[in-house]
């Protein structure tokens, strides 16, 4: 079943939590909403399962597979919702909080109670909980409880999983363990699932394509590879993953940051804005930097080893440039071995890859394409 | 390794000596709280009972053989039993609404729930003397259709109703915002309607507050005296409920009768007392179901 949201707004009192936000979703689809704290992501998802109303607006659309079903309740529009704190009924014991969505149809459509019997048998050994039908909420612990509320939206047969951070309430082991599971299960039910979360680690490692939130908009639709390597926007640059932001003014063919110049031999300022080529921020990733115990011939910059963490696949080791600024810097655990650093050490680092983020000058023929972008920058990117 | 022990048990006692307060401290304490019960509570209530049987069983018994008795009984029974199905929809209704809606004026609403604990129950039987009496705003116009509602039945249970109507949805308001509506969102998105969510989630996660709220509400209206003694007129075996009944039998001079009448509403206190205690257990065990989750989560 795919998903198609149009021009959605949403204010509550005099706080806009969407702003005319788009969004299509295919068919069996694996979506993750991702962004920070009252990005919008959850308003959007509820708005999408019906449990909140966007805001009046003619064009304002939510298509289930090509059907209008703005106007329906959320009754009628057959989601699975996954409430983010469980939202089991207390009372109830495991067995009867699946069948719940069954035992309230209307009597004409109710299964058997055989039938009913099947089915939350069926949902148990699913959610890997056979035996624990007659448990209730209470004496379960948290990643039982959510599987039970993801069997319970499941047993309804939903034409869209929608998951509000469905893991964000539990310890890391468990996480991963049913961030994999999930994974899994979709895999095998060709759902079309949307996901909200604020920990990219999710998102990137479960979703077919990650949707990045902030501030009420989208600011980027891509597979996981797209918006963690091609980021269309500070924010997205920002927010996935641990990143070196630097200072500095672009001349042409170089950018000065500081004492330090950084030769960029195709940098032509001139077609962007030149306020913002005169402060503009560079940006590079951890792992995106080359280092050294000796000078060699590219433009490098001198930094002391303050701190070593090699407990993981990449040793992360901070570097202290004239002991003011911090620098992230991510090695290959076998070339942290090679280069068999020391607490105080001086090394040289050069980047491998900077990005740039830069409003178009006003006048120029940038502008047109790059208004359309929510961003509303251009992304330039160095390979050195 | 045994000397190491006895110290750290050592120095456990000395902790502990240093947070609490002194022996004699504690002992007054704990007898001003038993003599105050004793001399206050547990001594009358002792009395009435002594008071009701000092000529024995039959003279007892034979309290009850009065119609009066039985007219005041029933009357209290009849004031009980509407006001309760009032109270409990009210309850609910206005628990509902605050508990899970927004809307101008809620806060004025909590308020006025509370109205009737603010108020001298003397006063608020007097409100309806004014609204309703002979001399009253409405009184001339419905002697007009030969309705009396003060100085009979309807005003008795008017009356009780008022003094009564917040034990209910004072209950429930807190657990329900305790609980918010996560659950009623669950069974709607599960395709379950308005009524199906209310019987089948939100009715089952408060019943024992709205059980609790009942046994209050229910003594307090069979125990009612003020406002109902404004209301009443004290008219021998017809407005009379049993506490006004008690008083006009004691005022006779008839002790027997007045403490026998009066064990009744003893015996009532007493078992809603077992009431209130085992519910409140139940009612805080629904407060930790909520909250433990979010405990879990931490």
């Amino acid at each position: 079943m795919s998903i198609k949201v149009e021009h959605v707004t949403k204010t509550f009192g005099s706080y806009q939590a969407l702003k005319d936000v788009n969004l299509e979703i295919a068919d069996g689809e694996l979506v993750a909403l991702l962004g920070p704290s009252g990005s919008g992501k959850t308003t959007l998802l509820r708005i999408i399962a019906g449990l909140e109303t966007p805001d009046d607006d003619d064009r304002c659309a939510v298509f289930f597979h090509g059907e209008n079903v703005a106007q329906r309740l959320v009754g009628e529009r057959r989601v699975g919702f996954v409430f983010q704190h469980y939202a089991l009924f207390k009372h109830m014991n495991v067995f009867e909080n699946i069948a719940f969505g069954l035992r309230v149809r209307p009597r004409a459509t109710r299964p058997e109670r055989p039938e009913i019997q099947r089915r939350v048998t069926e949902l148990l050994r699913l959610i890997q909980l056979e035996g624990f039908g007659n448990r209730y909420p209470s004496q379960l612990s948290g990643g039982q409880r959510q599987r039970v509320a993801l069997a319970r939206a499941l047993a309804i047969e939903p034409r869209v999983l929608l998951l509000d951070e469905p893991f964000g309430a539990l310890d890391a082991k468990v996480r991963q363990g049913l961030r994999d599971w999930l994974r899994r299960l979709h895999d095998e039910l060709h759902m079309t699932t949307v996901l909200v979360t604020h920990d990219q680690e999710e998102a990137l490692e479960v979703a077919d394509r990650v949707v990045v939130m902030n501030q009420s908009r989208i600011e980027q639709t891509g597979t996981p590879f797209e918006v963690f390597h091609k980021p269309a926007s500070e924010f997205v640059m920002d927010f996935l993953g641990s990143v070196n932001v630097f200072r500095g003014r672009l001349e042409k063919g170089r950018a000065l940051l500081g004492d330090w110049s950084l030769e960029l031999p195709e940098l032509d300022p001139s077609s962007f804005d030149r306020q913002a080529a005169s402060s503009a921020k560079l940006y590079v990733r951890p792992h995106e930097w080359e280092i050294d115990k000796r000078r060699n011939g590219t433009p490098s910059l001198e930094a002391k080893v303050a701190r070593v963490n090699p407990a993981g696949s990449t040793a992360k080791v901070l570097l202290s440039l004239n002991g003011e600024r911090d620098l992230l810097v991510d090695l290959p655990f076998e070339r942290f071995v090679e280069l068999d650093l020391h607490l105080g050490e001086t090394v040289f680092v050069a980047p491998k890859r900077v990005r740039i983020f830069l409003p178009p000058a006003a006048n120029s023929e940038h502008s047109a394409a790059a208004a359309e972008r929510p961003a509303g920058a251009d992304t330039l990117e160095y390979m050195i | 390794m045994a000397g190491v022990t006895t110290q750290r048990a050592k120095l456990i006692g000395r902790n502990q000596a240093s947070i609490q307060d002194p022996v004699w401290v504690r002992w007054l304490l704990i007898a001003i709280s038993i003599g105050f019960v004793g001399l206050f509570l547990a001594l009358p209530l002792l009395t009435v009972f002594l008071e009701a049987f000092q000529d024995g069983w039959r003279a007892y018994l034979r309290s009850f053989n009065d119609p009066a008795a039985w007219k005041a009984i029933k009357l209290t029974l009849l004031a009980a039993g509407i006001s309760l199905p009032l109270n409990l929809v009210f309850g609910l209704a206005a628990s509902w609404a605050i508990a899970k809606f927004e809307f101008r004026g809620k806060s004025l609403l909590i308020t006025l729930i509370d109205l009737p604990f603010a108020v001298s129950p003397v006063i608020s039987g007097l409100i309806y003397v004014l609204i309703f009496g002979l001399q009253g705003w409405l009184g001339p116009w419905l002697a007009g259709y030969d309705i009396k509602i003060i100085f009979a039945v309807p005003g008795i249970v008017l009356a009780t109703v008022f003094v009564t109507f917040p034990f209910v949805a004072r209950e429930i308001i807190p657990l329900m915002q305790e609980q918010g509506d996560d659950e009623e969102q669950a069974a709607l998105s599960l395709g379950a309607s308005g009524w199906q969510t209310f019987w089948r989630v939100t009715l089952p996660n408060v019943k024992w507050a709205v059980l609790y709220g009942v046994i209050l509400c229910n003594a307090r209206a069979m125990g009612e005296f003020g406002a109902v003694s404004v209301v009443s007129g004290h008219i021998r075996g017809k407005t009379t409920t049993v506490p006004l009944h008690v008083e006009i039998l004691y005022n006779e001079y008839e002790v027997v009768a007045a403490f026998s009448m009066a064990s009744i509403l003893a015996v009532l206190g007493v078992l809603t007392l077992a009431a209130k205690t085992f519910l409140e257990g139940k009612v805080q065990q629904a407060y930790r179901e909520t909250l433990e989750p979010s405990a879990a989560e931490a």
